[in-house]
């Protein structure tokens, strides 16, 4: 439970999530899989890689990642909207 | 609050024996003889106030200021919505070279039992829990038992497992009865137990504000440093002639410890400070003091106060490979890169340690460690990551030996049939 930063961050839930990818295919600019297909985020400090920052014009995207993982394993925290 | 106003002939504890002041196995008439009653007087708020001047840190092994956790809880709390907050007592110590909570519930039980009720007070708690495991929770218990004013407090048997004592796990495990961590984007201090607002403190660190609730901040402080100010409780062991707890003062250096330890220091290859998911200290820097700015530099922290020694004749990689396979196997195997980067992680190390002279071997590890940190619902592939980080670098002499087929502890090829 990293502290969250600043604006909205796309939180990973890693007890749900099992790494099929759905999220990564439609965040590629965010999420690359790892080896075992994990989301890995792209950016950010290392430690920060459970709360993935979402620029503004990913938001869109990242909304439809939350309704679509299969898991409900993905939630935007901090978000104005 | 008046921290001297105490009942009585009662002194406040001279010395470095504080937490054990009432004696082996002290029961309730032995404990009030060492520190008298706990006065009502110090069961309000202002005992927040108390701790914020104390500097008291916790003892679990994160070290965060008591008084700011306290703060937090008191914000979230709402009588009116009856938000009232809930109060845990954590003796949980999973980590397998830690033996200081579990002597402390059977020694100190009742000042354990003080300070949950104190803090409870403190906060103006609607319940109170003390979890621990199975042998440490029957003296706990016995203790409430001698006692009207604990009457209140549930009590919950931990899991004996490394992950049991992660405050989301205890949380979890009191509420559902599964010792798991579980996902969070909110603190425990904001909604934690059936989503109240909760602290959890470890059994130390409640003793420590059993005896603050009494003495008051000033006392507390005339020991330790500054900036890590009274005692704290510590565990020795591996190359030491006996196991042991000792109550040390927080700036004591490693090197004195295992001196009064009776582990001579020559004999010595490294300490591991802060437990499994800690870091080493080559022999060297021993002189280190266990406060955080004395172990920062080292990449270490005290932690839990677990200080696991290596003897020179030990090979720290076996050591190390064996302590990661450990970890490995107390995943939660809830998250992926957890359940899969753990074992492998554990399975390089051991090759590097058993002679395998792949040149990779380094790099891969390293990359490994990248590929788990910060990628967990808790901070056990961190944890695991940053020893194995450690072993690299404190140990790189031996990873460069062993890469050509020796070990230096050993004197001999580092191949052998088994670590
Ligand atoms: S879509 Fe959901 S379950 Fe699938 S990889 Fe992404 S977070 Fe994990
Ligand atoms: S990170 Fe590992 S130990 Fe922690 S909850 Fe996830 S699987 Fe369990």
């Amino acid at each position: 439970m990293a502290e969250p930063p600043l604006g909205p961050v796309l939180h990973i839930d890693w007890t749900r999530c099992d790494g099929r990818g759905l999220c990564t295919e439609l965040l590629p600019e965010l999420l690359a899989r790892d080896k075992w297909g994990y989301p890995v985020a792209i950016t950010g400090a290392p430690t920060a890689r459970s709360d993935v920052a979402i620029t503004p014009r990913h938001l869109d995207a990242a909304t439809d990642a939350v309704a679509l993982c299969p898991l409900l394993a993905l939630t935007i925290v901090g978000s104005s909207r | 609050m008046s921290g001297t106003a105490v009942a009585g002939a009662i002194r406040p504890p001279g010395g470095l024996n504080r937490l054990f002041s009432a004696g082996q196995d002290a029961d309730y008439r032995a404990h009030l003889a060492a520190f008298g009653a706990l006065a009502p007087s110090s069961l309000t708020p202002e005992l927040v106030d108390e701790l914020a001047r104390s500097g008291l840190s916790g003892r679990g092994g994160a070290g965060f200021p008591v008084a700011r956790k306290v703060g937090a809880v008191s914000r979230h709390s709402d009588r009116l919505w009856a938000r009232s907050p809930v109060v845990i007592a954590n003796g949980a110590e999973g980590e397998p070279r830690s033996i200081k909570d579990s002597t402390l519930l059977r020694h100190a039980p009742h000042l354990v039992i003080d300070g949950l009720l104190a803090a409870g007070a403190a906060v103006g708690a609607s319940k109170l829990y003390l979890y621990a495991p199975a042998g440490s929770i029957d003296y706990a218990r016995a203790a409430a038992r001698e006692r009207k004013d604990a009457r209140s407090i549930v009590f919950v048997e931990a899991k004996d497992s490394f992950i049991s004592g992660e405050a989301s796990a205890v949380v979890n495990a009191i509420e559902n009865g599964i010792a798991l961590p579980t996902d969070r984007i909110v603190r425990l201090t904001t909604t934690g137990l059936r989503r109240l607002p909760t602290l959890v403190h470890n059994v130390e660190t409640l003793a420590q504000v059993g005896l603050i609730a009494r003495f008051g901040a000033a006392w507390f402080r005339s020991l330790g440093s500054e900036r890590d100010p009274g005692t704290r409780l510590v565990t020795v062991s591996g190359f030491v002639p006996q196991e042991r707890v000792l109550e040390v003062a927080g700036h004591t250096s490693i090197a004195d410890i295992l001196e009064s330890c009776g582990v001579p220091l020559d004999g010595v290859a490294a300490v591991l400070v802060g437990g499994y998911h800690g870091a080493w200290i080559a022999r060297d820097n021993l002189t280190a003091n266990l406060s955080a700015g004395g172990l920062a530099p080292h990449g270490a922290r005290s932690g839990a106060g677990i200080l696991y020694v290596l003897g020179r004749h030990e090979c720290p990689l076996v050591a190390s490979a064996s302590i990661v396979h450990y970890l490995a196997s107390e995943s939660a195997r809830q998250c992926g890169p957890c359940l899969f980067g753990l074992p492998e992680m554990a399975s390089l190390l051991e090759r590097l340690a058993t002679g395998d002279r792949e040149q990779g071997l380094r790099r891969q590890l390293e990359a490994l460690t990248q590929s788990v940190i910060g990628r967990g619902s808790c901070h056990h592939p961190d944890g695991t990551a940053g020893l194995v980080l450690s072993t690299l670098s404190v140990f790189a002499a031996d990873v460069d030996a062993h890469l050509t087929g020796r070990c230096l502890r050993t004197a001999q090829p580092s191949r052998r049939s088994n670590g």
